[in-house]
């Protein structure tokens, strides 16, 4: 089993391509490896619980782990977060890389 | 965790995009561990390390040039370096030499250095874990 | 043996021109001279980087006026045929944008979405630019 985190900096309200990159996350995961998916900058809009982003939600329910950079959501003042999203600090990148784990920014 | 090599593929220019604020963050990450660091500085990131950006004052918010202190990114590359060497670890910062040379920026702050495209290959095949962090 | 390496490229047509090159393509270019092992997967709007026949006049202003105006097919061929650099092309993203299979250059290898994973999976490196 291969370890993947895949940043993603970007939103879906902006870029469609963000569909792209959850259902890489969605893919890989089902292919059998540990897939982490880390929010961060404005990719961290879709956090909120009352924001439209279904495709996040199916994330989740599909066993990828959805992480949020704090510092992104202190600077845009989300303070509560939708069911499957945890809070992460930025050191989770380097724990990946420490760990071997395919890194990809998108 | 034992002591890893590191490569980092930056592209953003200084002033244009969140990227650098994150770049900085995880590299600053990285440093506080002491390990070693390579970042390809290329296109304009090769701007980060310029020694002649100069910071300014705030007229919309009434800062003066002490008040605001302004960021440069050369001073926070200094400081990764700094850090780095503190840290037990060290950092090889390389301007690709082509974007320096296109952009007017050939002059860049000790302890970084002009490169090439080989050396992120060299970077890559000596590093546990490589990241590009890309423009958009 | 180098590492093997994985680029999936969807940045498209920035700054070619006053680059004369897509400039993550030249890299990947320069890093195979150097020794690199890199295959380049082309998805969302960078497919059209494999659509044969494109290129733009060089741009003028004033009396200034540019010779060496890019052509991004050519390029692709370049990185296949002397390069030796394997691409990909994701064919949903070719539909979507009405590019069919005869619209593009020779040697370009067509990908289906649902195939990225494991394409992934055989390389050490995979970079997303």
């Amino acid at each position: 089993m291969t370890g993947y985190l895949l940043i993603e900096s970007r939103d879906p309200f902006e870029s469609n391509d963000v569909a792209y990159y959850y259902e890489l996350a969605r893919g890989l995961q089902a292919s059998g490896n540990q897939v982490t998916l880390l929010l961060v900058q404005n990719a961290v809009l879709v956090t909120r619980p009352s924001a439209q982003a279904p495709g996040l939600a199916a994330l989740a329910s599909a066993g990828v782990k959805i992480l949020a950079d704090d510092f992104a959501l202190k600077e845009r003042g989300i303070t509560k977060l939708r069911d499957g999203v945890q809070v992460a600090p930025i050191d989770v990148v380097v724990d990946h890389l420490e760990a071997g784990h395919k890194t990809l920014w998108h | 965790m034992s002591k890893k090599t590191l490569t980092f593929a930056l592209m953003d220019p200084p002033y244009e995009s969140e990227n650098l604020t994150t770049a900085f963050r995880i590299l600053d990450a990285a440093a506080r561990r002491g390990h070693t660091i390579n970042v390809f500085a290329y296109e304009g990131a090769s701007a980060l390390a310029f020694t002649k950006q100069v910071p300014h004052a705030n007229p919309v918010h009434g800062k003066n040039l002490a008040e605001e202190n302004h960021p440069t990114t050369k001073d926070q590359v200094a400081a990764l370096l700094v850090l780095a060497e503190k840290s037990g670890g060290k950092v090889d910062w390389v301007n690709c030499g082509m974007c320096v040379d296109e952009r007017g920026v050939a002059e860049f702050i000790a302890g970084t250095r002009r490169g090439s495209p080989a050396d992120l290959h060299t970077f890559s095949e000596a590093s546990d874990n490589v990241l590009v962090i890309p423009t958009k | 043996m180098a590492k093997k390496t994985l680029n999936i490229v969807e940045s498209a047509y920035r700054a070619v021109m006053e680059e004369q090159d897509d400039t993550i393509l030249w890299l990947l270019a320069a890093m195979q001279g150097a020794g690199a092992e890199h295959t380049v997967v082309l998805r969302g709007n960078a497919v059209n980087y494999a659509v044969a026949g494109q290129g733009a006049p060089g741009l003028t202003v004033g009396e200034w006026k540019q010779s060496q105006a890019p052509r991004m097919d050519k390029d692709v061929i370049d990185l296949i045929e002397t390069r030796k650099i394997p691409v990909y092309v994701i064919e949903e993203d070719l539909a979507a944008r009405g590019i069919g299979k005869n619209d593009l250059i020779p040697g370009a290898k067509l990908l289906g979405s649902k195939m990225l994973p494991k394409l992934m999976a055989d390389y050490q490196i995979v970079s997303h630019w």
